[in-house]
């Protein structure tokens, strides 16, 4: 019943798209204001939309079989959190969360856009909706969540054990409100190229939008990276997957979108990049979905691989592309700006170094990405790019950017020159003298090591200073900034330090080393609800005598028939220890892996602030206006 | 001139590059992982679908001939689908096809096979799927080629003609 409804409401929604496009033809033409019916039909479709999406819902909490992704992706002994989370871990749920998030934020767009001219609010209705209906069409068509399996299964084939997670449940949902929010910056910028409305009025209004699928793409890789820190058992954070690229490079677009509209905002100047860059990062994110859903890479994220899906989001996604292209080819006409002018030593010529800096890495991730896939289509070989290929293309280009990002902020617009000469020089050297000792005493490649973590040193000192300098001046960035600092500054530390031993140890055994002694004490068995868990009891002892117990865990899922190791970590300011066990087929002992990775929490709270710095200026504005 | 050249230029390599994915969407990835290769068949004893009859797995895999187990269902969709191969492999001579009729009811199944014709030499019930946890299965339909007590191919999925082709290439 929920299914019928569900899908009855899903092809509504896709009739409401041909009515708001019919209402909004005959108001562009008409009249001169804008039709408020318009938001209405807007609202009517994103409530179709949810109906339908809680229609799913309530088929996966009542485990209803005879809807085909409920059969494929849940299991009657699941705990209900699953259950629901269940929804959205698979492809057609999270293709209709797509949907919802489009339709909910063109909705909050028009009721946030009254203040615009009615040309541009219109015109960015019609290009969500083009987005609407092909995603609309797309689901309908290749992955409609509602099918139906007669005769009724008794049983369904059960969640994938390592998505039973609570990260992982809201991992979705906030990354999706990333990517699909960049929809909305797509749509307006392509509205306000076609209206000639690229103006610092129009910067104040869309910088909020990417401010928004900002913050939440950020959350939504943080959260990825933190599950798969804990769940893979690998004791990464940052595995340089596909699927991991596919979500980067439109942060990294994004990212240097908003410090375009900075400049757009202060000088009506970069417009030709904002448009391009407002592009691709929705083409990147569509592109993102175009790579994990066809099953043309192998990763992590496989989903069922149907080459159908693949062809209609390859032909979906380029129509949008030459769509794209022809607004800004046709109607793009740049202000008579003056680009090329700006001074060298002013902010604005900053930012257009970071701009490139940022191409860079973003074309890094890219060419990374889909290297292979070209590789295999033109010769036929196979090849996979690892982590090697992109610490080598980015570290080295990492120094001279964190230079640049310390050094940037402090100018003024327009034109400036350095203040505090000898503050910067100082820091300089403090900085180079720290990080000299640090990387000395252990020993590990000096020249490189020393050059990277002295510029990482210098842009943690420098913004560090600003705190106390400006205070609450420009503290959004200043936050953010910050946090960038520290999370290269964690990277770095972590890599250096991290250490690591893998043994094979019976219940009993010991295992010493020159700093720590681990002693394996016991297993216990327990039976949880749709799951029987081993645990294991691990005593480890540092030389300074401190004692730290771990119980590593693994669970043997009854459905489907798959076990996953679950790491214990303990958490420190300093450091984790994290441990793992796994099963050795056929032997009585098991595979130990410990590790000991400083500074791990300082990686999450980084980009924590990062985050809150985004958000700081997203409220900032409030009283400055 | 130059205004007409960048956007060629841009459609042209976009074209480019739309061919080389449609291009490799075609490519197969599907991706098996290979650590159940060449491994014992597990051993445990089971009801036969037809009599009831307990039946251990040393008695089912006894010779040293070729044997292809099925895991199936009535109620699962792409058994129909894959249904067609099976008959197709039970008419070849030096294989025999034994059914694990996984999760079922009796009657539901025996339509299903009335329905679509059987291809099994033997079927044995697994009505609390426990046998198919013993194989390591992690869906339906999934089958396994077994020469000697081993399994030498595992296929997750229907069966399709690839991998028809593959089978008998392997038998012969």
């Amino acid at each position: 019943m929920a299914s019928l409804i569900g899908f009855y409401s899903l092809v509504f929604g896709l009739f409401f798209s041909f009515l708001i496009i019919l209402f909004s033809i005959k108001n562009l033409r008409n009249t001169n204001v804008f039709n408020n019916n318009l938001i209405s039909l807007t609202f009517l479709q994103f409530l179709f939309v949810i109906i339908s999406f809680f229609g799913l819902v309530i088929s996966f909490i009542n485990s209803d079989f005879s809807n085909a992704t409920v059969f494929n992706h849940s299991h009657t002994t699941i705990p209900l959190f699953y259950k629901i989370s269940g929804t959205w871990g698979n492809h057609e749920g999270s293709l209709l969360l797509w949907l919802v998030v489009l339709t909910l934020f063109i909705f909050l767009f028009l009721l946030k856009s009254k203040n615009q001219t009615k040309q541009y609010r219109i015109l960015t209705l019609l290009f969500q909706q083009i987005i609407i209906i092909g995603f609309f069409i797309f689901i309908i068509k290749t992955s409609n969540p509602f099918d139906y399996i007669f005769p009724v299964p008794n049983e369904g084939l059960g969640l994938n054990p390592i998505l039973q997670d609570p990260a992982l449940a809201i991992h979705p949902p906030i990354l999706y409100l990333g990517y699909v929010g960049s929809s909305i910056i797509f749509s307006s910028t392509l509205a306000a190229t076609s209206t000639n409305y690229i103006s610092k009025e129009w910067a104040k209004h869309i910088k909020q939008w990417i401010l928004i699928s900002w913050i939440f793409l950020t959350l939504g890789i943080l959260l990825g990276s933190i599950w798969a820190y804990y769940e893979l058992g690998w004791g990464g954070f940052w595995f340089w997957d596909p699927v991991e690229n596919v979500s980067l490079m439109p942060w990294l677009a994004l990212t240097t979108l908003f410090h375009c509209i900075l400049v757009l905002e202060k000088r009506l100047a970069l417009t030709s990049w904002i448009v391009i860059l407002s592009i691709s990062t929705f083409t990147l994110s569509m592109s993102g979905t175009f790579l994990v859903r066809s099953g043309i890479l192998n990763s992590v994220h496989t989903f069922a691989n149907d080459p159908d899906r693949g062809l209609f989001i390859l032909i979906f996604l380029f129509c949008l592309i030459f769509l794209s292209l022809f607004v800004f080819l046709f109607f793009f006409k740049a202000k008579n700006e003056n680009t090329y002018n700006f001074f060298w030593l002013s902010k604005e010529t900053s930012i257009l170094i970071n701009n490139w800096f940022m191409m860079y890495f973003l074309t890094v991730v890219l060419v990374g990405t889909v290297y292979p896939i070209f590789l295999e289509v033109i010769t036929s070989e196979k090849i996979s790019v690892g982590p090697p290929f992109y610490n080598k293309l980015i570290i080295p280009f990492l120094v001279p950017f964190l230079f640049a990002m310390a050094i940037g902020p402090k100018l003024k617009w327009i034109k400036s020159d350095l203040k505090n000469k000898f503050n910067l020089l100082f820091f300089l050297i403090i900085s180079f003298f720290i990080s000299a000792l640090i990387v000395k005493k252990f020993n590990v490649n000096f020249l490189v090591n020393t050059i990277l973590m002295t510029s990482v040193f210098y842009l943690f000192f420098s913004t560090l200073r600003d705190f106390f300098i400006s205070k609450l001046k420009n503290l959004a960035q200043n936050v953010a900034h910050f946090g960038f600092s520290l999370l290269i500054l964690s990277i770095l530390l972590n890599n250096i330090f991290s250490s690591e031993i893998i043994a094979n140890l019976k219940v009993g055994d010991t295992y010493e080393t020159e700093k720590f002694k681990i002693s394996f004490e016991n297993i216990k068995q327990k039976k949880e609800q749709n799951f029987e868990v081993i645990i294991g009891k691990f005593n480890i002892e540092f030389l300074n005598g401190d004692v730290e117990t771990l119980r590593p865990e693994l669970r043997i899922y009854n459905q489907p028939n798959i076990v996953t190791s679950e790491a214990d970590i303990k958490t420190n300011l300093l450091k984790d220890s994290f441990i793992t066990m796994n099963l050795v087929q056929n032997q009585n002992y098991f595979n130990i892996r410990y590790q000991i990775k400083p500074f791990m929490i300082w990686i999450w709270l980084s980009v924590l602030l990062i985050s809150f710095g985004g958000l700081k200026s997203l409220f900032k504005k409030k009283y400055e206006n | 001139m130059k205004t007409k050249l960048i956007p060629s230029a841009l459609i042209i390599i976009f074209c480019i590059i739309f061919l080389i994915f449609y291009k490799g969407l075609q490519n197969s990835n599907i991706y098996i992982p290979k650590n159940n290769i060449e491994i014992d068949v597990p051993t445990f004893n089971a009801t036969l679908f037809d009599t009831d009859k307990e039946i251990l797995s040393e008695e089912i895999f006894k010779n040293n001939k070729f044997y292809f187990m099925n895991i199936w269902s009535s109620w699962c969709i792409p058994c129909r689908e894959e249904h067609q191969f099976l008959m197709n492999l039970g008419s070849q001579e030096n294989i025999e096809i034994i059914g694990l009729n996984y999760k079922d009811k009796n009657q539901n199944a025996k339509k299903f096979l009335k329905e679509f014709n059987n291809p099994f030499k033997l079927i044995i019930s697994d009505i609390d799927g426990t046998i198919a946890i013993e194989w390591g299965a992690i869906g339906v339909p999934e089958s396994f080629l077994i020469y000697n007590k081993k399994i030498i191919k595992k296929i997750v999925g229907p069966l399709d003609e690839n991998s028809l082709l593959e089978i008998k290439k392997i038998i012969q």
